[in-house]
């Protein structure tokens, strides 16, 4: 269903244009464009090692891309002279290892950007935090510190602290990679509500079996280029190049 | 009998005749405030220089200031804190009058801060690199991210030398004497060099020197421990 709307009114969000990203030796990104659009849920996958977290992590430049564009909003936010950090705002991001921040109550957590940040007040950034909070089920744990939660409870909670800011795009860097498997699916439920709501997301995984529920886009990263990119049925069913039909072959 | 007859007349030498305990007390009231300030002295800079060489460490910025820091570290730590005392004292303010306490602050806060840095800084470094990543993925800019998310976490893990170092400062105030402020030491002397008996009045000093340390000590264990509580 979603698919259909942005067909019907594709309206572009992120633009990237031969990104590239070079340590010393290493080339981890060499040259990759791709437009996302509004409500697009495109999922990275690829070998380890192929720049899928490189590419991702350039997107909000945690990771300072050494070539080529992105424009966010039709903002070039590569450009030194742009306001990163506002944009950030925007972008929110889930990490590996949650990363939430010990020292704060989980309310604290998921205030304090948007109090800092947006001006908002404490009653009103509480009170959205614990609609978002209620909608993945965690209510009850707004007291909390993140150190008395499980994994999969603390990547939940990390994905609340990224929408607390509103974000247009969601990006999650294998958000799955650290938890035990018993705690996947209820992460993955979240990713999957978000996803229904049309929330743009970009997510690296290995999970390929949940890339094939929900994607709408597939790109297959190989050493630092995109492979193969595709609508997520077509980039299943019918892989094209043969290094994507291995690494199909052997995930699958 | 004898001893304790001995011991009351000792007393009454030292502290009760001619208002003696004065000196100890006021002592103590200057040794306090010298030692109060420069730990609040100390742990801006402290802070501020452990924030721009951990800011070098990590990304390479700030070199010029680092260089700075750098000497200050060099300069503050490779010398004894009373000689840094002294040319405060006699060469930088020497030409001018200049209350003695506020010397003495201004000499042991700059001494301090060299200490309180390396400590912060290794606070610093020993957070995890992903909470300033998600600091600046929600958009807070690196200082914000710093004030908000690394330097509370840091703090709370270098508490224990913080804290030890604050024990060192307090009890270096005691070399104050060599500018003639009347600290709690100075005070102890001034007695000993009025009534000939050492005894009495310079283990009053080490006492009340030992039951301050003793006071910090356990505030600070309780200081440690409601902090760590609060991320069980």
């Amino acid at each position: 269903m979603s698919d259909n709307m942005n067909k019907d009114e594709k309206q572009l969000l992120i633009s990237v244009d031969n990104l590239s990203k070079h340590f010393e030796d290493l080339h981890a990104l060499n040259g990759v464009s791709i437009d996302i659009y509004k409500g697009d849920v495109i999922f990275v996958v690829g070998p380890s090692g192929s720049g899928k977290s490189t590419f991702l992590r350039c997107l909000n430049r945690l990771e300072e891309p050494t070539g080529g564009k992105i424009l966010f909003e039709g903002i070039d936010i590569t450009d030194k002279k742009t306001d990163i950090n506002k944009h950030r705002q925007k972008m929110g991001m889930v990490f590996q290892q949650f990363n939430l921040f010990p020292h704060m109550s989980v309310m604290k957590n998921l205030t304090l950007a948007p109090i800092k940040l947006q001006g908002k007040s404490k009653a009103e950034a509480e009170e959205e935090a614990m609609k978002l909070l209620e909608r993945v089920g965690l209510a009850d744990r707004a007291d909390a510190y993140p150190n008395q939660l499980s994994g999969g409870q603390k990547q939940r909670i990390a994905i609340v602290r990224a929408l607390c800011m509103k974000p247009d795009v969601m990006l999650f860097d294998e958000p799955t990679s650290a938890l035990d498997p018993e705690m996947v699916g209820e992460v993955l439920e979240v990713m999957r509500e978000l996803a229904k709501e049309n929330m743009t997301m970009v997510v690296v995984t290995h999970e390929i079996a949940f890339a094939k529920e929900i994607a709408n886009r597939v790109i297959f990263m190989d050493e630092g280029k995109i492979g193969e990119e595709n609508d997520a049925k077509e980039f299943f069913d019918n892989p094209k190049s043969e290094r994507l039909k291995s690494f199909l072959a052997k995930v699958l | 009998m004898n001893f304790l007859i001995g011991f009351a007349d000792s007393f009454q030498q030292n502290f009760i005749k001619a208002n003696r305990w004065k000196y100890i007390l006021n002592g103590l009231g200057v040794t306090l405030r010298v030692t109060l300030f420069a730990v609040l002295i100390g742990i801006a800079i402290g802070f501020i220089v452990a924030v721009i060489r951990a800011t070098y460490e990590k990304t390479g910025k700030l070199k010029i200031l680092n260089f700075i820091a750098n000497i200050y570290l060099t300069v503050i730590r490779g010398t004894p804190v009373v000689v840094q005392l002294l040319i405060i004292y006699f060469v930088i303010f020497g030409a001018v009058r200049i209350d003695k306490v506020l010397v003495a602050v201004l000499a042991f806060g700059i001494n301090s801060g060299a200490y309180v840095a390396e400590i912060v800084r290794s606070g610093i470094m020993s957070i995890d690199p992903g909470q300033m990543e998600a600091g600046r993925s929600l958009g807070f800019n690196y200082i914000q991210t710093m004030w908000h998310i690394i330097l509370p976490q840091a703090f709370k893990n270098v508490l224990p030398a913080l804290g030890n170092e604050f024990i060192v400062l307090l009890k270096e105030t005691s070399v104050a004497g060599y500018i003639a402020l009347e600290d709690l030491t100075k005070g102890g002397d001034i007695i000993r060099s009025q009534t000939y008996s050492p005894f009495m009045p310079l283990l009053t000093v080490a006492a009340i020197y030992l039951a301050i340390v003793m006071l910090l000590s356990f505030l600070l264990k309780k200081l440690e421990r409601r902090l760590r509580n609060s991320e069980r």
